[in-house]
């Protein structure tokens, strides 16, 4: 088709502009330089999940040929549509959709976990609500706060159903989804069973894309603040990859500004006794992971061999696909394994009780915090991680303690836990897991100098991508897959024997960590997790030694502590197990 | 038994013996109405009665679908004198047996009395209900026994779709269906012909075939009348609909608890099986069709052709946006066509005498009958099938027999939950798609209730939005929780708790849940509110101004003083010695009206 026979013609307000067919109203009013208000509308484009259900009616405009108020999310432009954002009619609809959804929400925003990040209250704003014509009855839910990770207060939802598109057909994990009708409709797990109860992984995008106050971490913030003010406690901080990439958003920086040192400094000022690097975690379990892959691929499986760091993806494997429980490595996740050697090898080092030490993780990610309470996660009730802060609680916290972000100087992270490479930076973003790994596994295969680490084949954004890497003649097949869906049907052909993999890396968020659900809101605006995954490949390239097995502390703790990767004590601090869950 | 042409069709016709002129045939109604009234229970005990008097061969019993004069019920027909009784009781069942099975008497206590004429009729085709019907949707509808397909045929049966198979291209079909002008009965009133033609222009390796036989609305009945009383019609109509467009699969969408539909419906469905109307190389065309049923749970929303599809395939019952249409992207995503059961139901008819025939009845631009389901303050309660173009007046006054006491008629509520009410102005208005549209009413599915004097609009616009608001399936903003403010807009109002700012509250309200709701259930939610406030302003405004009388009192002006409503009240609130006007103390009044009823002279003033 000639592109001219592709193009339509529309007018916006009067002016006369030329789309593509196909093109959303939204998209030829933003063309014409008209913005229209959305609300349930999302669409992260590359990432494809897009949730335009026109369910909230406040982007509707009028067809002036027609004379009707049309959604323009889902509404396509035909040729010699003319569209008024701005008659009356559409702006008294789109006023009206509002204030009702205003009538039924219980205005706290001043005490909201979402105030001022709020798209209800923008929106109030933006649309000059003053006053809200109709009141009445307003939904009366109970709140859960079963789960570990997610709090869930029904009586802010607006019923956008954002959270209902990442659940079911994002994630596929089909946990959220509106129950009853009419006024009474309320978005619920099946048979309104505790959050804490079904087969949720936790991942958090229903909390990233919730547009107000309905979803929301556990905050945990309260009980740090308790330990920081315990003068007996020894508190130490680790901070995740992905949290210095985002971290100054909150703080009015450009999405994916590096402020690596600014966190470290940040956290000393808040009171932690000690900083470690969640990097340096990283670096460790790619040693591991790596030495583990090299043994099975050399004693014949079991094999694909599946990466392990991330908690959604460990629970949605535990949850939905129980006969494959032997393919994810046994390697604990970074945090655990920073915090198994905080209280073993610092300690004993440092002359602290294990027993004093408390250690809290800064993590861009929700399901962390479940991921800490996991039992096999702990020592004689000794958990490896006593406490999980998402980037967003974080943020609150400088901003409490009136911590001038901005002004900080870059401070350091502290030894012995502190040292991080290239390669463990990238364990921020989808494919850098696998590309860490591959470079220490092929030096360890090979036993050659690698010269050339970056393996540019496995970056990118496609939601399932595969490469191949030669070492000494053997050709290691390698998949990656970000969200859940996308995993789900890589599950599903390793197990019914239609894919054959030697490694796969599985992300549960889009983009991966970088687009975990405890990051700074990104608003539906997939260009910054773009951003922050252009950082961390900054980060990576700027730093000296790229490769996990080189990064000297990490050496260090083999020699000093636990002898050689996949040792005895190796096994007994770094590795984990899994098993089946079965949840609804 | 296979039947492989036209000619064999005729052939089996031809061979069905028809009733002797000498045997009675007792054609006895099992419509809902008439089966509520017991008449399964009449039914049995005919049966009983005639084995035990060996009047098999002399009477034949035939339980048939609905016969429309419903507030009559339970009615049996007597042929060949037609002779009709009404109102018939189990205990009456003997005495007909008696009288006029073994005697050849008329029980003439049980015939109709014309209550304007008090006269006593005797063939129902001679009563008013009946002599301006013209029965085109419910043809066999209470004449033909539903469950015997030998009756459909004998009534001209699948000849249509014989015809269509061996001589029509699938476009001469929605060509002819086009001409003959018929528009969709559920609502909305687009071109039947239109509709399929869309769907044969699609390109699929699938497409489906959907009878929407949800029927929502408060108070209609004629879809299940018709699957209850003629199912081989629509059974007919959907191969003929599949054909059409292009549809091997056919689903018939019916809620579950139509029982009484669905059972005579699957028995069908097996016949048409056996005789090969449905199934592969249907009449050795070449043309393969079957029909499934799928139940629904009964939510009104799930009318709407897109929340029905999302129900057929397992997912809530909510509508989605069109554009994509289900002739487009409709049953699991292909093309689909939807068409409601009375629609379908004159797809045969239609077939069998012509397009030409078809639109020579009705109006301009609304051609054939359209059922309504006749109900409220009238004398005759039941369906009515008239040309288009009927008017209010006709079916209330002459069809309908006017008020039952002879009160005035205030206004007629037409189209359900979705529709609106006329006003006297209007009676004389033909009833056709455009016409209501013009008048802020729409067709609906043909519910028409009629409202006396007494009835209070606010409440009844009130019933109205109750029903929405709970049967709004919650998905967009206006419908879930507008329709929820305007109820309790009328809720304040009703209970005198509201204030006249409500009212300019209630307008922009229910305007703007019109223009901005996703589906047909939101976007017309706020008619009955609005057409009521339009016409009837003064109610709402008595209520608003808190200036409603709600309570009885007297006129002392016509009072007698006696004491016949004192004697009367159940709160003893009326007081007055004899022969002085009496009064009543509002604050104990209950307003029941028994003081008004006992009034001999009309000095008891309703509130």
């Amino acid at each position: 088709m000639k592109l001219i026979d592709k193009m339509i013609n529309c007018t916006v307000n009067g002016m006369e502009i030329t789309v593509e067919k196909g093109t959303s109203v939204l998209d030829a009013a933003a063309k014409a330089g008209v913005h229209i208000p959305t609300l349930c509308h999302l669409n992260l484009h590359d990432l494809n999940a897009v949730n335009q259900s026109a369910n909230c009616r406040v982007c509707v405009v009028e067809d002036d040929n027609s004379g009707r108020l049309v959604p323009s999310c889902s509404q396509e432009v035909y040729d010699g549509m003319k569209i008024e954002t701005d008659s009356m009619k559409a702006v008294m609809g789109r006023r009206t959709s509002l204030e009702l959804l205003l009538s039924n929400h219980p205005q706290d925003c001043l005490t909201c976990v979402k105030n001022l990040d709020c798209e209800l209250q923008s929106l109030a704003h933006e649309m000059n609500i003053k006053e809200i014509h109709y009141q009445g009855e307003k939904m009366q839910h109970p709140i859960d706060t079963t789960s570990q990770a997610i709090h869930k207060d029904p009586n802010k939802c607006i019923m956008c159903r954002r959270c209902i598109t990442m659940c079911n057909d994002v994630q596929t994990v089909g946990v959220l989804s509106p129950l009853k009708r009419g006024f009474d409709v309320v978005v619920a797990t099946a048979f309104h069973m505790d959050m804490g109860d079904t087969s949720c992984t936790y991942c958090g995008q229903c909390v990233s894309v919730c547009p107000t106050g309905a979803l929301a971490e556990m905050d945990a913030s309260s009980k740090v603040w308790k330990r920081l003010n315990n003068p007996k406690k020894h508190v130490i901080v680790q901070v995740a990859p992905a949290v210095r990439v985002a971290l100054g958003e909150e703080f009015g920086y450009d999405p994916g500004e590096i402020s690596t040192g600014k966190v470290v400094s940040a956290l000393r000022r808040l009171g932690f006794d000690t900083v470690f690097d969640t990097n340096f975690g990283a670096d460790l379990t790619i040693v591991e992971e790596a030495k583990e892959l090299v043994d099975r691929i050399e004693k014949d499986g079991p094999l694909p061999m599946l990466t392990s760091c991330c908690p959604a993806w460990v629970q949605f494997i535990e949850q939905q696909f129980p006969e494959l429980l032997d393919v994810p490595s046994t390697c604990k996740s970074p945090q655990s394994m920073v915090g198994s050697l905080a209280k073993t090898y610092y300690a004993e080092q440092n002359n602290i009780d294990p027993e004093d030490i408390t250690m809290v993780s800064i993590m861009p990610c929700i399901a962390k915090k479940a991921e800490a309470a996991r039992e096999e996660l702990s020592v004689e009730g000794h958990y490896n991680v006593d406490y999980v802060l998402t980037t967003r609680e974080l943020a609150r916290m400088i901003k409490e303690a009136a911590i001038d972000f901005n002004t900080l100087r870059d401070g350091t992270f502290d030894q012995l836990l502190g040292e991080s490479t290239g390669a463990a930076a990238i364990f921020g973003t989808t494919g850098g897991v696998i590309e860490a790994a591959s470079r220490t596994a092929y030096e360890m295969v090979t036993g050659k100098e690698l010269k050339q680490v970056d393996f540019k084949d496995l970056r990118g954004i496609d939601g399932i991508r595969e490469a191949t890497i030669e070492m000494n003649g053997t050709k290691l097949r390698i998949g990656i897959a970000h969200e859940l869906g996308n995993a789900r049907k890589l599950l599903e052909e390793i197990r019914d024997g239609k894919s054959h993999f030697d490694a796969i890396e599985i992300m549960a968020c889009p983009g991966g960590c970088i687009g975990g659900g405890g990051q700074p809101y990104h608003h539906g605006d997939s260009n910054i997790l773009k951003k922050r995954a252009e950082s961390i490949y900054k980060i990576d390239l700027g730093t000296e030694l790229r490769k996990s097995h080189e990064n000297p502390m990490v050496k260090k703790v083999y020699k000093d502590f636990l002898g050689s990767p996949g040792s005895k004590r190796a096994k007994d601090l770094l590795h984990t197990t899994y098993s089946a869950k079965e949840r609804i | 038994m296979r039947v492989e042409s036209l000619d064999a069709l005729k052939k089996w016709k031809d061979n069905i013996p028809s009733p002797d002129t000498k045997t009675i045939r007792i054609l006895a109604c099992a419509g809902t109405s008439c089966l509520s009234s017991d008449s399964d229970l009449i039914i049995e005990r005919l049966k009983e009665q005639i084995e035990k008097h060996s009047l098999d061969t002399k009477v034949e019993l035939v339980r048939t679908g609905c016969v429309r004069l419903c507030g009559q019920g339970p009615l049996l027909l007597m042929e060949p004198e037609e002779i009709t009784y009404v109102k018939v009781h189990l205990d009456d069942v003997d005495e007909i047996v008696e009288k006029h099975l073994l005697n050849g008497e008329t029980v003439e206590r049980l015939l109709y009395t014309d209550p304007k004429r008090n006269e006593i009729i005797k063939a129902a085709k001679n009563m008013d209900f009946y002599k301006k019907q013209k029965r085109i949707a419910l043809l066999n509808c209470g004449s033909i026994d539903p469950w015997n397909i030998e009756h459909y045929v004998q009534n001209d049966g699948y000849e249509a779709l014989a015809t269509v198979l061996a001589e029509n291209s699938p476009q001469d079909v929605v060509d002819i269906i086009k001409e003959s002008g018929l528009r969709g009965r559920g609502g909305g009133g687009f071109s039947t012909g239109m509709k399929w033609g869309f769907t044969l222009q699609e390109k699929s390796d699938e497409k489906y075939m959907i009878c929407n036989a949800d029927e929502g609305d408060p108070g209609a009945f004629m879809d299940r009348s018709i699957i209850e009383g003629d199912p081989h019609a629509l059974i007919e109509a959907m191969v003929i609909g599949g054909y059409a467009t292009g549809a091997k699969e056919g689903l018939i969408y019916i809620r579950a608890e139509y029982a009484t539909s669905i059972e005579p419906l699957r028995k069908a469905i097996e016949d048409a099986r056996e005789y090969g109307f449905l199934g592969e190389n249907i009449f050795n065309s070449g043309f393969d069709f079957d029909l499934e049923i799928k139940l629904g749970a009964g939510a009104f929303v799930c009318g709407e052709e897109t929340a029905l599809i999302h129900s057929m395939e397992g997912q809530r019952g909510e509508p989605s946006t069109k554009p994509p249409f289900p002739s487009q992207k409709g049953y699991r995503g292909k093309p689909s066509t939807v068409n409601n059961v009375e629609t379908l139901a004159n797809i045969p008819v239609i077939l069998r005498k012509g397009a030409k025939w078809f639109s020579s009845i009705g109006t301009e631009e609304s051609k054939g009958t359209k059922v309504f389901a006749l109900a409220g303050n009238v004398r005759n309660i039941g369906l009515v099938e008239v040309p288009m173009g009927t008017t209010f007046r006709e079916i209330v006054f002459e069809i309908g027999g006017g008020h039952p006491d002879g009160k005035d008629i205030k206004a007629i509520q037409i189209g359900g939950p979705s529709g609106g009410v006329i006003t006297e102005e209007y009676f004389d208005t033909p009833i056709d798609y455009d016409s209501l549209d013009s008048i802020g009413a729409m067709m609906g599915s043909g519910g028409m209730i009629v409202m006396d004097e007494d009835s209070d609009m606010v409440e009844i616009a009130k019933f109205y939005l109750d029903f929405t608001q709970d049967e709004s399936c919650g998905k967009c903003t206006p419908c879930r929780i507008g329709t929820k403010r305007m109820y309790e807009i009328l809720e304040r109002l009703t209970n005198m708790e509201g204030d006249p700012d409500d009212l300019e509250r209630l307008r922009t309200l229910g305007e703007n849940i019109q223009s901005s709701s996703l589906c047909g259930l939101g976007q017309s939610a706020p008619n009955p509110v609005l057409s009521t406030m339009e016409y009837f302003a003064e109610e709402y405004e008595a209520y608003a101004y808190r200036t409603k009388k709600t309570k009885y009192s007297v006129d002392p002006e016509k009072c007698i003083g006696c004491t016949k409503c004192k004697r009367v009240c159940p709160t003893d609130c009326i007081s007055g010695d004899v022969r002085q006007a009496h009064t009543i103390d509002e604050s104990e009044c209950i307003a029941c009206g028994a003081c008004y009823d006992v009034c001999p002279k009309d000095a008891i003033i309703k509130p």
